[in-house]
């Protein structure tokens, strides 16, 4: 199982320590040849506009879809969320639209309003996790069998389709593996 | 629902996490914010002057105008950072009002304190901090600072200060990585830093905080340095708006910070980017002239 973490820009390196702590082999991946080797692929929390310009400049955006349509596993935190989705309110910019939903960016403010909370997720046992919120967005809609694993305040924060996840939040900044553990089942069915 | 804690430590640290691998540009204006963040830019840092003109015209230099901050704040959807004197934090205060999402506490602007920095921790904004060696970084950390970066000679468009630094702080910690457990406090002593923190560099053989570059970058090869000699993101000031062709120079600077280790994906961005800015030889100005010393 060979998993990558898209490294063109953001906190690619907790997902790689958090991975690492999983045993799995995990790399740093920054080509469209490296993404073609993949069984999954994590895209990091960051700035969703530079991570999506990076990514066509460099013909990673198309190798990505291509390799989902294969059966590649993907899972976004925050930025990668946003660059997941097929529409973002108010914004033009680059992205993959593998899912269908509408995504607001910044939705619960700028840095001050940034937070972090206990989040209960079924799919994980009953013990919540600790969910870090950074600036981070919200699903305002959901569309064609996405489904809802968690939401705050009614907005889906954490969301799956078959084998694509996304999370408003940053389980890599905390110390608990599961829902990482989580995205690796994803993987291997 | 459960509680919400806002403006935790992890909240803080966690936003520099976000913006590793990546460039925040030193913009004046909507307009040259607009061109930072169609260039790549993870975030952009709002002032009056660039350090480069700063040096030229002289004076004090204070935080920028809220009404230039609030425009530039409109104009983009990067995070947007702004600068406050050292020990001022009226002017960090109100920054923290007008809710720009990091303040740095700058030595490019005129002091406003010779004997104390800021105390960071009292706010819900975070901090970065510019220093040249390892002791001032983990003084800062200790007061607050969310972020620390290598100061550089800002406004010199020359690398050597920067590269001067970033090995300071990186061979400290090496050093310090391979000292026997007694030798800390001596270390934490001799570097005028907080005990805990040396402590846990020998633990990590890492700042507990991003560590970023800033001050002199002008070329994608300038980044890909930085980064290379350890520089998880890099602050460009003057490098782009002050030199002949802004949007291509600080589009390369962008990739060349991602492939920063990619010598031929750098051979080919480096290509027909104009003019850079207009370097300074650093070693030909007078102590009063450079910004680094400022701050301790």
């Amino acid at each position: 199982m060979r998993i990558g973490v898209l490294a063109l820009q953001g906190d690619y390196d907790k997902h790689l320590q958090m991975l690492k702590r999983l045993g799995v082999e995990a790399v740093p991946v920054r080509t469209a040849e490296e993404v073609r080797q993949l069984d999954g692929l994590i895209i990091p929390g960051g700035e969703s506009t530079t991570i999506g310009k990076l990514m066509r400049r460099f013909g990673i955006d198309e190798a990505i879809i291509e390799k989902v349509d294969q059966g590649m596993a993907l899972y976004g935190t925050c930025a990668g969320l946003i660059l997941m989705a097929n529409d973002i309110e108010d914004s033009d910019q680059g992205r993959l639209g593998l899912l269908d939903i509408t995504v607001r960016r910044n939705a619960f403010g700028r840095q001050i309003d940034s937070f972090e909370t206990d989040m209960t997720v079924p799919e994980l046992g009953p013990d919540p996790i600790r969910a870090v919120f950074i600036r981070a967005p919200f699903v305002t809609e959901v569309r064609n069998g996405v489904k809802t694993l968690a939401s705050i305040n009614g907005q889906p924060v954490l969301i799956q389709r078959d084998k694509l996840l996304a999370s408003a939040f940053h389980p890599e900044l905390t110390e608990d593996t599961r829902l990482h553990a989580y995205f690796l089942e994803l993987v291997q069915t | 629902m459960s509680e919400i804690e806002k403006s935790t430590w992890r909240t803080k640290v966690g936003l520099a996490e976000m913006l590793k691998g990546g460039v925040i540009m030193d913009v004046t204006n909507a307009e040259q914010a607009r061109i930072a963040e169609e260039a790549g830019a993870v975030a952009v840092m709002a002032l009056e002057r660039v350090p480069a003109d700063i040096r030229k015209e002289g004076g004090v230099a204070r935080m920028a105008d809220p009404l230039i901050i609030e425009e530039i704040k409109k104009a983009v959807t990067i995070p947007v950072m702004a600068k406050a004197r050292i020990g001022h934090f009226v002017e960090a205060q109100i920054l923290e009002a007008l809710g720009v999402d990091y303040i740095d506490e700058s030595e490019v602007l005129t002091p406003a304190d010779e004997m104390y920095h800021i105390d960071k921790h009292q706010f819900k904004v975070p901090f970065v901090c510019g220093c040249r060696d390892l002791g001032e970084a983990l003084r800062r950390i200790g007061e607050g600072a969310a972020m620390i970066r290598t100061k550089g000679e800002a406004g010199s468009g020359n690398i050597v200060e920067a590269v001067r630094h970033m090995r300071a702080v990186t061979s400290e910690m090496r050093r310090i990585q391979g000292m026997r457990e007694d030798e800390l406090m001596a270390t934490a002593k001799n570097l005028g830093a907080p005990y805990d923190l040396v402590v846990e560099i020998h633990k990590t053989g890492k700042l507990p905080v991003p560590n970023f570059s800033a001050g002199g970058v002008a070329t994608p090869a300038d980044a890909a340095l930085m980064m290379q000699l350890g520089a998880e993101a890099v602050f460009v000031g003057s490098g782009i708006f002050k030199s002949d062709d802004p949007a291509p120079r600080a589009k390369a600077i962008v990739d060349a910070t991602t492939h920063y280790d990619k010598p031929e994906v750098l051979a080919e961005l480096s290509k027909g980017l104009g003019k850079a800015m207009e370097g300074l030889d650093v070693r030909q100005l007078e102590e009063k002239d450079l910004l680094s010393v400022r701050g301790w």
